[in-house]
């Protein structure tokens, strides 16, 4: 009832070819990042901007990237922190090296470097495929980081390796406060979400999946399979490297290369585990899955518990509490949260007749 | 009547307790921990014992002045993005908001660097962190108290020059730098770099990947080279791995020199018998016979009140290492109320005079009942770093011993150096340092 579909007809090409074909599901997004870019600023604080909001949509961003190269092409990576490395350490040199680079711009230059490292990290997806890709672009992950910290180029000749972001000014506004940097995420994150929905209809994203669910029926059928594989791996990359741009820029300021380690990919590849392969609302819901859950076990444990026990204890009961509801969360939703929302979806249409 | 009575005795107490709370200041310290993790070792020694030294200050004296020390622990996990969650969140706590922010660990510290000077809390960090935060012209807020890795480097050197027969000695010997293989290790480089043009000694450069648990390759390498010293910059699993394979390849331990995150129990007790003879540097010493870790026994231990559940690592290196980041951290505090009033809790930017305003001279220090467990202190707006004195122990195969008196950093080196880096920053970033002539 509440979602029903019935009698909205398509009557144009463009009605008919929008991002978000339901009514509902239009209403509900703007709905959604109106809250996000006009009531959340009126009301959170710095504290829940800086540290909650700000990195759940960084995380997000990366989530996304991981997801069109895992979820929708069907090629395993455990290198996404290195791609966001390369995004945060190429946006810090074109803001350095060229004089009044844009934001924006330095941005997805960082990004466009990390599609093309992400590129000759993928020729080998060409070859091998599954567990033993994983295995490739985990060298990515180890030869990314080695080489920012080897080569002191990259870093500025800093003596510690570490860059600091540059102040973000664009078109004279100067964003320097929580609430500026927030929105400058936010609309980042939000066009980019919004573009890679689209992609992920359009003749690439059918060739992605394609080649996810069977490549050499892929092939059979005319799609090339170096280009299909290779395209994931740059856009994947690119989204990777706008997130770590962000990560440097708007959330840490200062930032290392070991920042962006093994455990940084791990955590990414969780979100989109939990979240949902394959999803892009289930990369937000991953990744504010991952991102909370050990800060609010983190607040609420020593809570209950804080007086009863040593604290060495209360961090580790947070580990196993974590881990338990990752395993409980995949037994009772192995399609992860987005596929929650689904089903959800399908009960509101019946609502209130189920059949 | 019951009724009556009850409710005269709950505004009474509400009374009591509503007066207690206006009367009595609490300093409110937030601790951004770590107890899980790969460096959960140094994390929950470092933190017990500060957290020990708090209480105990809190149980004898009834605080500083009459005013309580609070603290909050945050679990960081030693990760960057938590660690600014936990800075965030332990920001405004308390009745004036965080006094102070230590989190040992370089990413950590490199996250919080630009947000603790807008926000007026003070960033320490004791022996890591950004060496050119000496500086305190340029970073007002920071403090890489006691020395830094540069001063340490000097002062490795030095000890080498002393075993040797003098710097005059050095030159022609070889020397290897075993180093992890991030910002951390890098941090010697320029350093060693610079003494060896000085004394005429062959540095030689070996990287371990992280964590460092297979060395083969480089202790093959220091076979063929047959260093005559060889300086281990370690960090975690590396330690011991290194001490192991030091005596697999027959290298004389007693030649080998450690930075102090390779000097605890924590690194010689799992390498065995492998790490007799293993010399380490190390800002605070070892060892439960001083008069502060008794009165944190008889304070705090006697009492049920201990922080470690594993009470035989009180008196360890970490533990003692914590207890000296609470007497600094009080001290400071002490120092700032001073100036800012007695018996009032003080803001962000009060304690941080206290930090730039320590003189922690012998005297202090004995009255503390710390003397020789940690150096004689003084810092400056100038001077961030306050003294750059190292002492050396010896690992006999159950216990640190002391085998050297404070040895001085070759300060006028570092010094250079650091203002050079500092300067660099403030160009970069577009800051003006400031003047010190004006500060009081």
């Amino acid at each position: 009832m509440l979602y029903r579909e019935a009698g909205q007809f398509k009557a144009s090409y463009e009605a008919d070819q929008q991002i978000f074909p339901i009514l509902q599901d239009r209403v509900g997004v703007l709905l959604l990042i109106g809250f996000f870019a006009l009531v959340v600023p009126l009301f959170a604080d710095q504290y829940w901007l800086k540290a909650i909001l700000i990195p759940v949509l960084i995380f997000s961003l990366a989530a996304i990237g991981l997801n069109i190269l895992t979820g929708y092409a069907g090629q395993l990576s455990l290198g996404s922190a290195a791609f966001m490395a390369v995004g945060a350490f190429g946006a810090y040199n074109f803001m350095l090296r060229i004089d009044g680079m844009p934001f924006l711009v330095a941005i997805l230059l960082g990004g466009l470097c990390a599609a093309a490292v992400g590129v000759v990290f993928g020729l080998p997806s060409l070859r091998i495929k599954g567990f033993y890709l994983a295995v490739a672009t985990l060298a990515a992950q180890f030869f990314i980081v080695w080489a920012l910290v080897k080569i002191e180029w990259f870093s500025n000749y800093s003596s510690s390796g570490v860059i600091t972001a540059q102040e973000i000014e664009i078109l004279g506004f100067a964003f320097d406060g929580p609430v500026s940097k927030y929105l400058l995420t936010l609309f980042v994150v939000v066009v980019m979400a919004l573009l890679a929905k689209n992609m992920v209809r359009s003749t690439t994203g059918r060739m992605w999946m394609a080649v996810r669910d069977m490549d050499v029926a892929a092939e059979v059928i005319g799609i090339r399979l170096m280009r299909t594989k290779l395209t994931a791996f740059a856009v994947s990359s690119f989204y990777c490297g706008v997130a770590g741009a962000l990560y440097a820029y708007t959330y840490i300021g200062t930032v290392e290369p070991e920042g962006f380690n093994l455990d940084l990919s791990f955590k990414i590849l969780f979100m989109i585990i939990i979240g949902g392969v394959g999803s892009i609302m289930g990369s937000f819901l991953g990744a504010a899955f991952i991102v909370l859950l050990p800060i609010a076990l983190d607040v609420f444990v020593p809570m209950f518990l804080g007086d009863l026990v040593s604290s060495s204890f209360v961090s580790n009961l947070q580990l196993i509490v974590f881990g338990g509801l990752i395993v409980f969360f995949l037994i009772v939703e192995p399609h992860g949260l987005a596929r929650l929302w689904q089903i959800g979806k399908e009960k509101l249409r019946l609502w209130p007749f189920p059949h | 009547m019951k009724l009556k009575k009850t409710v005269i005795l709950g505004a009474a107490i509400a009374g009591l307790l509503g007066s207690s709370m206006a009367i009595a200041a609490e300093q409110f310290i937030g601790l951004p921990s770590y107890r899980v993790g790969p460096y959960a070792a140094g994390g929950s020694g470092i933190y017990g014992g500060w957290i020990d030294y708090m209480q105990m200050v809190n149980e004898r004296d009834g605080g500083i002045n009459g005013v309580k020390l609070t603290w909050e622990e945050c679990e960081t996990e030693y990760n960057n993005a938590r660690g600014v969650e936990c800075y965030e969140r332990l920001k405004n706590k308390g009745e004036t908001g965080n006094s102070v922010f230590q989190p040992l660990s370089t990413g950590i510290t490199y996250s919080v660097l630009d947000k603790v000077a807008k926000d007026k809390i003070p960033l320490v960090t004791m022996g890591y962190g950004r060496t050119d935060a000496a500086d305190g012209r340029v970073f007002p807020y920071v403090f890489p108290l006691i020395t830094t890795y540069w001063s340490q480097a000097t002062t490795m050197v030095k000890y080498i020059a002393g075993k040797e027969g003098g710097t005059d000695k050095l030159k022609g010997k070889k020397i290897a730098l075993l180093y992890h293989d991030s910002a951390y290790g890098k941090e010697s480089h320029a350093v060693l770099e610079k003494m060896a043009e000085r004394y005429g000694y062959e540095l030689t450069k070996l990287a371990v990947a992280h964590p460092g648990n297979e060395q083969q390759s480089q202790w093959l390498q220091i076979r063929q080279l047959r260093p005559d010293w060889v300086i281990l910059w370690g960090w975690g699993v590396m330690n011991p791995t290194a001490l192991k394979s030091a005596a697999k390849t027959g290298f004389s331990r007693e030649k080998m020199v450690g930075v102090w995150w390779s000097g605890a129990e924590e690194d010689t007790v799992p390498a065995g018998s492998a790490a007799k003879g293993f010399t380490a540097a190390g800002y605070n010493v070892a060892g439960a016979d001083y008069p502060v870790i008794k009165d944190i026994e008889t304070n705090v231990y006697a009492k049920g009140k201990g922080n470690m559940e594993d009470k035989s690592r009180v008196g360890s290196v970490y533990y003692n290492r914590g207890v000296v980041h609470g007497l600094i951290t009080v001290e400071a505090i002490r120092k700032a109320q001073e100036k800012f009033g007695k018996g009032k809790a003080l803001t962000g930017e009060q304690v941080r005079w206290g930090f730039e305003n320590l003189d922690m001279d012998e005297k202090r220090l004995a009255e503390l009942g710390a003397t020789g467990f940690l150096p004689p202190l003084k810092t400056s707006c100038l001077d961030h770093e306050g003294s750059g004195k190292v002492k050396y122990q010896q690992w006999d195969g159950s216990k640190w011993n002391v085998v050297t008196d404070w040895i001085d950093a070759d300060r006028e080196l570092v010094r250079g150096m650091i203002e050079e880096s500092a300067a660099a920053y403030a160009k970069e970033k577009g800051i003006t340092p400031r003047d010190c002539s004006k500060e009081m």
